[in-house]
C-alpha cells in the first residue's frame, strides 16, 4: 500500500464564534491515496465543507477549535507556521470553489489572475508565468486560449469561468485538488463537461481529488470512493459502486431514495428522509440520526456507533448494519 | 505530462470580442454621460483658467483705485465689474481659482491618502483593532464637519497650511469610514478566500484585491467631497481664517464684497456663482463616475 497523500485522523471542528459552540465536524477519518478521487456527500451542514475548508486551514481560527490530525504529503496542516502555511496552499493543495463569477476577482484579468498566482509561490519571469498560463487554459480545454487570457470573469459564461477556476487551481501545479460543489452553479449540461474535464485533468496531472457534492449522480460520475457525511461523521464509505448499489447505512439508503433518478414512475411519490438535520449546536448523545431513522433501536439513542468494517474499503457507523440489507430490497 | 486520451468535450463557442480594460469601460460609461461629461468640460476649463492665470488676466488684479470702486458688471474694460478697492473682478475671480481649486482638492487627496489607509487596515484586520478605530474616528465624525473645521482653523491660528491641516483632519472620518465599509465587503468575497486558499499573504491580499476592488469606489466617494472642501476653505477665508487678503480666494472675496451687497448685489455674488458652478461640476463628475464605475449594470 502506498503512502496515503491525505490522512484526516479523528479531525474535529467547533465554531465558537456564536453563543452556543457548534459542532460542525465530529471525528472524521479519511485517507485518500495519490491519485484518487473521493467524493464526500452529505445534506447542507453536515460538515462536509468545513471538512473541506480545513485542509487548507481555512476556517476562521479565532473563532474555531480544532483537534485531530491533517496529513498532506508529509504535511502536517495544523501545525504549519504562517509562511509554511502560504507556501502550502496553492502549491501542494489548492481549492475551487462553488461560484467561479465570485470565486474571481472582478477587476482583473484571468490570464493577470494566473500570473500573480505562479509568481507568488515559484520564482518565475511573469513571460514564462503567462506561457504556463496560456498552456493550462489550453488544457482545461479552454477555445481560443491566447484571447480568454485577457478577458475578465464576467465576459465569460459559467462553464468557461468555471474551467478558468479550475486553471488558476491548477497553476502551482499541487498534488491535491480540493473542490467545494464545483459544479452546483452551472447548467446541467455543462455539469458534465465539468466533471468530465475534472476526471481528465486527474489522471493528466496525478491529481488526487478530494470533493464535496451533494449530488449524487455528479459523484458517482467521477469518484473512485465515496464518504456518506451526517452530522458532522461519515457513516458510511465505500467505493462509489457498493455505496450505490449496497449501502449499509439508513442515511445513505435513504438519500438514494429521495433521488429523483432513473426508475421513478408516473405517480410515484418521491420518498424524502423525514425531519430535519440536528441541530449541531445541541447533538443527541446516540446516533445523530437516530430520529429520523427507521430502523433505530434504543441502543442508537445513548452511545454513538463506531465505525465497522464490512468489506475491504467498506465502512459503516450503525448499529444496524446487519439489517439495513435487508431494507433495501 | 502523459496526453489526455478521452476526446475533448464538446465546447460552445461563445461570440468574443477583445475585452476592454476595467477602467476602459468605465471612461467608455462615463463618456456617454453628458451631464458628466459637460461638468468634467467645465472644470478642466476652470482648472486651465487657474493655471494660466497670471498670464491671461486682463488687467492687474491687486491694482487698485478709489475712483473706480464698485462699477457695475458691462462697465468698459472691467466686464465683471470691480470690487469695494477697485480692483478688477474679472482678473481676481481668475487668479483666485487658483488657491480656491488648492483648498479644495489637496485636503480632499491627503485626506483620501491618510484615511483610505485607516479605513483599509480597520476592516482587514478586523476584531477589536476595527472597533478601536472606527470608534475613535466617529467621535471625530460626530462633530459637524464646519464647527470641527473652524475650531481647529481657530485654535492653529489663520493661514493656508492650518486651513489645509483642518480641512485634511475633518474629511479622514467620513473616507475612512467608507474605506472600512468597502474593506469589509471585498474582505468576505469568495475571491479573497481563493487566493488565501492559494497561498497569498496578508499583504498581497490587500495590495492585489483590497485595493484592486475598493479604491475606485473610495475615490468615488472623495471626489464627491471635493465641492464640501472648496465650501469650507471658502468658509474659513470668509471668516478670515484662510487665505490672507489681498491674496484673492473666491471664499474671501465674498466676505469682502459682503458690505457691497445693497450698492452692487451682481457683483458681489459672483464669486459665490463661483463656488457653486465649481462645486456642482465636481459633484456632477463623482456622480457620473460612480454610475460609470457600476460596470455590471
Amino acid at each position: 500500500m502506498t503512502e496515503p497523500l491525505v490522512e484526516l485522523r479523528d479531525l474535529t471542528v467547533t465554531f465558537t464564534g456564536g453563543p452556543k459552540p457548534v459542532a460542525a465536524v465530529n471525528g472524521v477519518d479519511l485517507t485518500l491515496a495519490p491519485g484518487e478521487t473521493v467524493a464526500l456527500i452529505g445534506e447542507s451542514g453536515s460538515g462536509k465543507s468545513v471538512t473541506l475548508r480545513q485542509i487548507l486551514r481555512l476556517n476562521p481560527e479565532r473563532r474555531s477549535r480544532v483537534s485531530g490530525q491533517v496529513r498532506v504529503a508529509g504535511l502536517d496542516v495544523l501545525r504549519l507556521s504562517g509562511t509554511e502555511l502560504a507556501a502550502y496552499r496553492g502549491a501542494v493543495a489548492s481549492m475551487i470553489f462553488q461560484e467561479p463569477l465570485l470565486a474571481l476577482d472582478p477587476v482583473y484579468t484571468l490570464g493577470d489572475q494566473i500570473v500573480e498566482a505562479i509568481c507568488r509561490h515559484e520564482a518565475v519571469s511573469r513571460e514564462d508565468a503567462r506561457r504556463r498560463a496560456l498552456d493550462l487554459f489550453e488544457r482545461v480545454r479552454i477555445p481560443s486560449a491566447a484571447r480568454r487570457l485577457e478577458a475578465y470573469p464576467h465576459e465569460m459564461s459559467g462553464g468557461m469561468r468555471q474551467r478558468a477556476m479550475i486553471a488558476l487551481a491548477l497553476a502551482c501545479r499541487p498534488k491535491l485538488l480540493l473542490a467545494d460543489e464545483p459544479t452546483t452553479a452551472l447548467d446541467a449540461t455543462v455539469q458534465i463537461q465539468v466533471l468530465l474535464l475534472l476526471r481528465d485533468l486527474q489522471r493528466e496531472f496525478g491529481l488526487s481529488i478530494l470533493f464535496v457534492t451533494h449530488d449524487i449522480g455528479a459523484a458517482v460520475e467521477v469518484a473512485d470512493r465515496m464518504a456518506v457525511m451526517y452530522a458532522g461523521r461519515i457513516v458510511e464509505a465505500a467505493d462509489a459502486r457498493t455505496i450505490v448499489r449496497a449501502p449499509r447505512h439508513p442515511y445513505t439508503i435513504g438519500l438514494l431514495k429521495s433521488r429523483a433518478h432513473g426508475a421513478l414512475q408516473k405517480g410515484q411519490r418521491l420518498e424524502t428522509i423525514p425531519g430535519s438535520p440536528p441541530d449541531l449546536a445541541n447533538l443527541p448523545p446516540g446516533c445523530a440520526f437516530a430520529d429520523r431513522c427507521f430502523l433505530a433501536a434504543d441502543a442508537c439513542r445513548t452511545t454513538p456507533p463506531a465505525a465497522e468494517g464490512l468489506a475491504a474499503g467498506h465502512q459503516v457507523r450503525c448499529f444496524r448494519s446487519a439489517d439495513t440489507a435487508a431494507a433495501l430490497a | 505530462m502523459a496526453l489526455s486520451l478521452a476526446p475533448k468535450a464538446a465546447v460552445p463557442l461563445v461570440p468574443f470580442e477583445r475585452s476592454p480594460g476595467y477602467w476602459a469601460t468605465v471612461w467608455r460609461k462615463f463618456r456617454r454621460d453628458p451631464v458628466a461629461v459637460g461638468a468634467a468640460i467645465v472644470i478642466l476649463a476652470l482648472i486651465v483658467m487657474a493655471i494660466a492665470a497670471p498670464w491671461i488676466t486682463p488687467q492687474d488684479p491687486f491694482r487698485s483705485s478709489v475712483l473706480r470702486r464698485l462699477r457695475p458688471i458691462g462697465t468698459d474694460g472691467f466686464p465683471l465689474g470691480t470690487d469695494e478697492l477697485g480692483r478688477d473682478m474679472l482678473s481676481r475671480l481668475m487668479l483666485g481659482a487658483r488657491l480656491s481649486l488648492f483648498m479644495g482638492v489637496t485636503p480632499v487627496l491627503m485626506a483620501f491618502a491618510i484615511g483610505s489607509t485607516i479605513g483599509i487596515i480597520a476592516g482587514y484586520v478586523g476584531g477589536w483593532v476595527n472597533t478601536a478605530i472606527m470608534r475613535t474616528i466617529d467621535v471625530f465624525y460626530a462633530f459637524p464637519s464646519v464647527l470641527l473645521t473652524i475650531a481647529l482653523s481657530g485654535a492653529l491660528g489663520a493661514g493656508i497650511g492650518n486651513a489645509l491641516l483642518s480641512l485634511t483632519v475633518v474629511f479622514i472620518p467620513p473616507i475612512a469610514r467608507v474605506a472600512e465599509a468597502v474593506t469589509t465587503q471585498v474582505r468576505s468575497r469568495d475571491y479573497v478566500e481563493a487566493a488565501r486558499a492559494s497561498g497569498a499573504s496578508a499583504l498581497t491580499i490587500i495590495r492585489v484585491h483590497v485595493l484592486g476592488n475598493a479604491l475606485g469606489p473610495i475615490f468615488v466617494y472623495a471626489t464627491s467631497l471635493i465641492s464640501v472642501a472648496m465650501i469650507l476653505a471658502s468658509g474659513l477665508s470668509f471668516l478670515g481664517l484662510g487665505v490672507r487678503p489681498p491674496d484673492p480666494e473666491w471664499g474671501l472675496m465674498l466676505n469682502t464684497l459682503r458690505t457691497a451687497i445693497y450698492t452692487q448685489p451682481w457683483v458681489a455674488a459672483l464669486p459665490g456663482a463661483m463656488i457653486f458652478i465649481t462645486s456642482i461640476s465636481f459633484n456632477l463628475v463623482s456622480d457620473g463616475l460612480r454610475s460609470a464605475m457600476d460596470v455590471k449594470s
